[in-house]
Order: structure tokens, then C-alpha cells, then sequence
């Protein structure tokens, strides 16, 4: 027989190939694609609007008639104080006061001020506690300062007040990397551990054995997809947070957030071989891959921070690969955070994703 | 070089636990041959193709196919032959067409030698539709062309005719006869003694591990004075049911 002798495609060919159809697979897989994308995309959006900030720093006052404080505030201390006091004036009638109380009374404004002789009075409701202090020491602060001008001397102690890490506060800022961090796990976890199922069960691993390519070629073509997979989400998240309704603000170094999530995927990848490895059914390895998961991305803070949580849930949280990325993220992204926070959490994700490889590699069964 | 066996099977052994899956398995294959792998189900047909092909590790003995061992895994020897696993062995989602370019470039194979494969075995109307959306009859044609796709010398085929109708089965015959016709070596597994006696030059019945006969259906069926191979292999086999 003269058949052409092939000692199959060499080099790169396999892996291209491998890639190409198992990237194929994924995306023509309408479910995979809204579970792994769509749906954490969802979690976004939706936290991203509904813990949006409401603006509870607007205090509204109600001025009764002539407040000097007010009245003759500099430009530069009311253009300062437009983003935190509304002042509603209103003349000095007797039915205004009582007007303006009743108001105070009912919740719609935080307080009404008024002044008798050298005196400023300040009526406010007791009912929200963190408004009135608010109020109060604005309207003090107001008065100390024209008493200290008053007197006519320069102030002897000046206050320069600088805002520190004041996004980190927006919700937006830890919803991002949280949920990055949950989507980029799933993807990993699930993506693995149902490939290795199927193509188990299907013998595709078989037939690939038995055709001329290396092992390398078939790891190589999954690990890669899944890391391409990983960057879409990220770029995808990032576009969506960045939104001016979403008002993500980038800080200096947020590329790291790409070596970031490429370890924290393989890492992910590691727990995906090791379900795969072990789980029977796909039903198994889904119910398997669920239980890990979804409650490491609670315990991660993916979403919703984890400050006020019992010391044992922080204590346990430090053992999830997902806490450490998550922290990592926001503090490149948002956090003006750099190498020195970044590199470690990128060294001990590949160093957990080598020890449990190790431990699926000793569970993997052919069939 | 041409004198040489296509299969060389000697003394194969492979356990599980107490399970004796292969006892000492040996057997030959000449090369252009049809040659039947036939046994009961846990008879230990699949362990002992599983050897063959270089799949599994053999606790004893040494399979050499076209004079190279099949174990450790090579690389030049698995491009000179073609495995078709049973149906299923497809990647997710892809069209026929798809799939058997996928296989073409794993082997190293120009495209069109791919899209001529699919003519032949007449899935070129079919190329575009999803492998799962295939008929069974169909399945199988794309797996035996995906499995021959960078023209092997030697092939195993697992039970390529389970679950087709008459009208596929009598067609795959033809399509697997024009294979042999070829030149190439031929091996198959199928519980269909019909099959085997109209395609396979020689059966080996196989049970418990072991090889019992081994021969031209013709002649066990004489040499047994029986009217058919299923007789062969019932009278060899025994009648009660297996696992």
C-alpha cells in the first residue's frame, strides 16, 4: 500500500486545533455561555444599581428668616458646602417656624434653623440620630467660624482636610472584583470538572490518546481556553463597571488585575480537575462543583464585604484561594494598590493550584 | 517488510484485583485480513483490544502492530492506525464537518483529503449538521470516516453496526468491505454472528480471558457440524445469560 505517511500536525497545529473546537463547543453552548457570563454579568448589574449610592450625605435645612451665619457665609465655604447642606430659606413669620417644624417633625427636611438676637437655634428631630449629628455639626462648625472671624485675628490651628480612599466606600468598587473573582471560579471550576466528565464518558480522551498528539497539546488547548474565557469576563466586567452609571474609577496599576486573574483562574482550574476526577456523573460534578462554589463566594465577600463577619468566618475565609484574589483585585483596581499586593496572592493561587492538580492527577480515572 | 504480520499478539495477561479481565491472550493478524474479535459480554474482548491498540498497559505478554509495540504509547506508529471507539467518541457541538476536520489536522491531513473522506462514506449533504443531531446510521458512518481519515494501515472498529437498522448495517458492510479491499488490516468487534461471517476472513471466539477457537467462520461451522457461526458460538460459549 502506498499511503502517505503522516506523523501528525507538529508543534503548535494540535493545540490550535484542540482550541478551535473546544472553544466552538463552549460558545455553541448557549447555557454554558449564560451560566458562566451572563448570569454573574447579571449580579452585577443588578448590585450594582440597587446598593448604588443614595446620596445620604444631603442634608436639607430650612432657614426661618435671617441667619447671619448663613446669610453671610464666604463664596468658597458655600460652594464647599453644596454637596453636603441645602438651605431653604423662607421669611421670619411665626407660621413659617411652625411650617418649618412641622416639617422637621415629619422627616421631610433635618432641621430648621433661626436666629433671636446673637442667638442661632437649631430645631432638629431625634428620630435619625446620624442626620441630626450631621446637621448639628455642620450648623456649629458654621458658627464657630464666625465667631473666630468676629474677633478679627488669623485662625491660630487650620484644618486640611484630605478624602483617603474615598471610593473604596462605593459599592461598585467591591461588587466588581467580588463578583469577578465568583464569575472567573465558576467558569474554571465548572468548565473543567464537566469537560473532563464528558469527555470521560464520551471517550474523546481515549480517541485523543490513541491519535499522534502529546498530552501537553490536550491540557494546553483546555487551560488556554479557560484563561481566554477569564480575560473576556474581565474585560466584559470591567467595560460594565466602568459605565458612568456604575462609576468604576480605575486606579494606577489595575492591568495587574490580568496576572491576577490568570492565576486565581488556574487555581480555580485545579478545583475543576480535581470534581472532574472524581465526580461519576456530570449531575455529580455539578452538584459537587455548586457546593464549592457558591458558598466560597460568600465566605470570599464576592458579594457583599465580609467586615462585620463572626472572627471564625474571617479565620476560615483565609483558607479560600477566592477570598485572596478577590482582595487582591480590588485593591489593584480600585485601591491605587500595586506588585506588592498583587504578587503575593499571584504566587500562593499557582502554589494551591500545583497542590491540588497534584491531588486530581492521584484521583483521575480513564473510565 | 510486507511478510510481516499486521498484529502480533503474545501471551497478553491483565488482572483486576482477583478478576483475571485477559489470561494469556495470543493471536495473529495477517496484513489486508478481516479478522473477527467475537466473545460474550465480560469476556474480555475490550481488555484484550484495549492492549492491542496501546490503550491500557498489559500486566504480561507484548501486542506489536505492523512490527511496532503498541506499548509504551508512539507517536509514528499511532498515525499508521485507525481507531473508531464506539459512536460517541465526537467533540461537543461541532457539524460532521467540524469533526472530521478537527481529526484531520490532529493527523497532520490536508482538508480535502477530510471532505473526501465525508463523500465516501456519503455525509457530504450532512456535513453541516451538529454530530448529535445525526441518525445513528450516520453517527457511525462519521465515526469510521473520522477514524480513517489520514488513511491508517490498520484498523479497529468497536462494534460499528450496534443499533442500526437493516438498510445501515447492509450499507456499513459495504463501506467496511471496501475498506479491506484497500489493503488495509481490519479488525472488528460486533455481537452480530451474521456480520462477522459474511465480513471477517477468520473469528477468534473469545471467553473467560482466553481465546477458545480461532478460525474461518466456514470452517468452525464445519469442523463443529453446526448450521451457522451463532451455533459456534453458543456451543462454544454456553447459553446462560452474562453480565
Amino acid at each position: 500500500m502506498t499511503a502517505q505517511r503522516t506523523t501528525g500536525g507538529g508543534g503548535w497545529r494540535p493545540f490550535l486545533t484542540l482550541s478551535r473546537a473546544m472553544a466552538l463547543g463552549l460558545l455553541r453552548d448557549r447555557t454554558a455561555v449564560f451560566f458562566l457570563l451572563v448570569f454573574p454579568l447579571m449580579f452585577l448589574v443588578l448590585f450594582g444599581a440597587l446598593f448604588k449610592d443614595p446620596g445620604t450625605t444631603q442634608s436639607t435645612v430650612v432657614q426661618v428668616g435671617d441667619v447671619e451665619v448663613l446669610d453671610e457665609m464666604p463664596q468658597e465655604t458655600r460652594a464647599a458646602l453644596r454637596d453636603v447642606l441645602t438651605v431653604e430659606k423662607t421669611d421670619g413669620s411665626e407660621a413659617a417656624l411652625d411650617q418649618a417644624l412641622e416639617k422637621v417633625r415629619k422627616g421631610e427636611v433635618d432641621a430648621a434653623v433661626l436666629q433671636r438676637g446673637n442667638e442661632v437655634e437649631l430645631r432638629f428631630s431625634a428620630a435619625d440620630q446620624v442626620r441630626g449629628g450631621t446637621v448639628r455639626s455642620i450648623v456649629d462648625s458654621l458658627v464657630q467660624q464666625a465667631n473666630q472671624a468676629a474677633t478679627g485675628q488669623p485662625p491660630a490651628y487650620t484644618l486640611t482636610p484630605q478624602q483617603v480612599e474615598d471610593d473604596s466606600v462605593q459599592p461598585i468598587q467591591y461588587l466588581t472584583p467580588g463578583l469577578l473573582g465568583w464569575a472567573v471560579a465558576m467558569g474554571a471550576v465548572f468548565g473543567a470538572a464537566f469537560n473532563l466528565v464528558s469527555w470521560r464518558k464520551k471517550r474523546i480522551l481515549r480517541r485523543l490518546w490513541l491519535a499522534p498528539i502529546d498530552a501537553t497539546s490536550v491540557i494546553g488547548a483546555r487551560v488556554g481556553i479557560t484563561l481566554v474565557f477569564a480575560l473576556v469576563q474581565t474585560g466584559v466586567f470591567l467595560a460594565v463597571g466602568s459605565l458612568p452609571y456604575y462609576g468604576l474609577h480605575l486606579t494606577g496599576d489595575w492591568w495587574l488585575v490580568v496576572p491576577l486573574v490568570l492565576a486565581g483562574t488556574l487555581a480555580f482550574l485545579s478545583i475543576g480537575l480535581l470534581v472532574g476526577a472524581w465526580a461519576k456523573s456530570e449531575e455529580a460534578a455539578n452538584g459537587l462543583a455548586q457546593l464549592i462554589v457558591l458558598p466560597m463566594a460568600f465566605l470570599s465577600g464576592a458579594f457583599f464585604p465580609l467586615d462585620g463577619a463572626p472572627r471564625w468566618v474571617a479565620t476560615l475565609s483565609d483558607f479560600l484561594p477566592l477570598k485572596h484574589l478577590s482582595a487582591a483585585m480590588q485593591g489593584v483596581l480600585t485601591q491605587g494598590e500595586s506588585w506588592a499586593a498583587a504578587l503575593p496572592v499571584i504566587g500562593g493561587l499557582l502554589g494551591f493550584g500545583a497542590v491540588v492538580t497534584l491531588l486530581a492527577w492521584r484521583v483521575f480515572r480513564w473510565d | 517488510m510486507t511478510t510481516q504480520a499486521a498484529i502480533t499478539v503474545e501471551g497478553l495477561r491483565k488482572r483486576y484485583g482477583d478478576v483475571r479481565a485477559v489470561d494469556g491472550v495470543s493471536f495473529e493478524v495477517a496484513r489486508g485480513e478481516f479478522y473477527g474479535i467475537l466473545g460474550p459480554n465480560g469476556a474480555g474482548k475490550t481488555t484484550t483490544l484495549e492492549m492491542v491498540e496501546g490503550l491500557r498497559r498489559p500486566d504480561e505478554g507484548s501486542a506489536l502492530l505492523l512490527g511496532q509495540p503498541s506499548w509504551p504509547r508512539a507517536k509514528r506508529l499511532l498515525s499508521r492506525i485507525g481507531v473508531q471507539l464506539q459512536a460517541s467518541a465526537f467533540f461537543e457541538k461541532l457539524t460532521a464537518r467540524e469533526q472530521i476536520h478537527t481529526f484531520a489536522e490532529l493527523y497532520g491531513v490536508p482538508r480535502a483529503q477530510a471532505d473526501a473522506m465525508l463523500e465516501r462514506v456519503g455525509l457530504t449533504d450532512k456535513a453541516d449538521v451538529r454530530q448529535d443531531d445525526l441518525s445513528g446510521g450516520q453517527e457511525q458512518r462519521l465515526s469510521i470516516a473520522c477514524a480513517l481519515v489520514h488513511d491508517p494501515e490498520l484498523v479497529f472498529l468497536d462494534e460499528p453496526t450496534t443499533g442500526l437498522d437493516p438498510q445501515a448495517r447492509r450499507n456499513l458492510w459495504d463501506l467496511l468491505r471496501g475498506i479491506q479491499a484497500e489493503g488495509r488490516t481490519v479488525v472488528l468487534t460486533t455481537h452480530y454472528m451474521d456480520e462477522a461471517e459474511t465480513l471477517c476472513d477468520r473469528v477468534a471466539v473469545m471467553d473467560h480471558g482466553r481465546i477458545l477457537r480461532v478460525g474461518p467462520p466456514r470452517e468452525l461451522i464445519s469442523e463443529l457440524g453446526v448450521a451457522s457461526l451463532e451455533d459456534v458460538f453458543l456451543q462454544l460459549t454456553g447459553r446462560e445469560y452474562r453480565e
